[in-house]
């Protein structure tokens, strides 16, 4: 055997020990320590609580350096409607995201009593579009790629429909309320069954729609700039970059799609459940 | 020799096909609208980016299973 064989089979070796797909996953999943990968790491603190791990991992700073800047971007722009009605600077460019959430989502789809739920959709808006705009940025990571953070946001809205229409029609009115009007009494047992399914499916797929679109998105780009090492030249790196910087920038674009149908249909749903005539 | 990969890669290819599937018939339908009536534009492409996102939501389900199935083997 040549030594260029053993060389080869070296390589393939080595190849097939790193795993196929495992550096995927470990840019894209959770861990206890921040990545600044030519200058080091930082590792975050281990905290547990009564037999419960709650150290504070990536995912976690992320989310607290998210809401650091949501509330003291937004309670700048709330207090400076304090001085004019008539916005400058960074909070005219917040008013359009925010009239824009009121008028082309909320108002529409919740109709009368819509400002009840307006700082809920809005804070959901805003936590999400900055969450999927974090991911984008290098050396981050994306808080809503995480099923865990997506299933809280999916309950919150589960549990601000409930409320919603049990404060509008009671608790068995709204009950009540979810059988559609004249149906046979023979259909009763399955419409109940159905409906009381479809009150948990509809934010199961919220949590789901979200945590995919988030994943996908990155495992595509990280799947693309991969092929250079895979196919081990540096020839197909032109072809793989453009593709990874066209896969970029339709996250944006999706980043900002999911953000506007996370609370377009959050608001679709509270609308259904406090206006159940409709 | 790993079959759980095969079906990972399999689903995944079935489910893109039913949302390409779906979503083009979407946007067939969406430019036929808007060649028909251009005022409308507007809100049919609203309607249109809201009926894609809760087809692809759908295809996400079954990549979501498809992953679970490629990273748990």
């Amino acid at each position: 055997m040549s030594s260029d064989t053993l060389a080869v089979n070296d390589t393939l070796a080595h190849n097939s020990e790193h795993g196929g797909s495992d550096w995927i996953l470990h840019h894209i999943m959770d861990a206890n320590y921040l990545d600044f990968e030519p200058f080091g790491t930082l590792h975050l603190p281990q905290l547990e609580l009564f037999g419960f791990d709650i150290s504070i991992t990536r995912h976690v700073f992320f989310m607290w350096v998210i809401a650091l800047l949501l509330i003291l971007i937004l309670s700048n722009v709330a207090k400076s409607y304090r001085k004019s009605l008539i916005p400058k600077g960074l909070t005219n460019f917040f008013e359009i995201l925010i009239v824009f959430v009121r008028d082309e989502i909320v108002k529409p789809t919740i109709g009368h009593g819509h400002e009840r739920f307006l700082p809920y959709l809005l804070t959901i808006f805003f936590f999400i579009l900055f969450g999927n705009f974090f991911g984008l940025i290098p050396f981050s990571a994306t808080v809503t790629s995480n099923i865990a953070v997506t299933a809280t946001l999916a309950a919150f809205t589960f549990f601000a429909t409930q409320m919603g229409g049990i404060i509008s029609h009671g608790f068995f009115g709204y009950f009540k309320g979810l059988i559609p009007p004249g149906m046979p009494v023979a259909l009763l047992p399955l419409i109940i069954i159905v409906e009381i399914l479809g009150l948990f499916t509809k934010p199961f797929a919220l949590c789901i729609r979200l945590f995919a679109n988030m994943t996908a998105g990155h495992v595509v780009i990280l799947s693309l700039i991969g092929l250079i090492f895979i196919m081990q030249t540096v020839y197909v790196a032109p072809v793989s970059v453009a593709f990874a910087l066209f896969i970029y920038l339709l996250e944006i674009l999706v980043a900002l799609i999911q953000a506007y149908i996370f609370t377009m249909l959050s608001a679709l749903f509270i609308g259904m459940a406090v206006h159940q005539e409709h | 020799m790993d079959l759980a990969w095969l079906g990972a890669g399999i689903g995944a290819g079935i489910a893109v096909i039913g949302a390409a599937y779906g979503i083009g018939r979407l946007a067939g339908s969406a430019l036929e609208a808007i060649g028909r009536q251009p005022e409308a534009a507007g809100p049919i492409r609203t309607a249109m980016i809201i009926a894609a996102a809760l087809i692809e939501g759908v295809a996400f389900f079954a990549l979501v299973i498809c992953i679970l199935l490629a990273v748990k083997a």
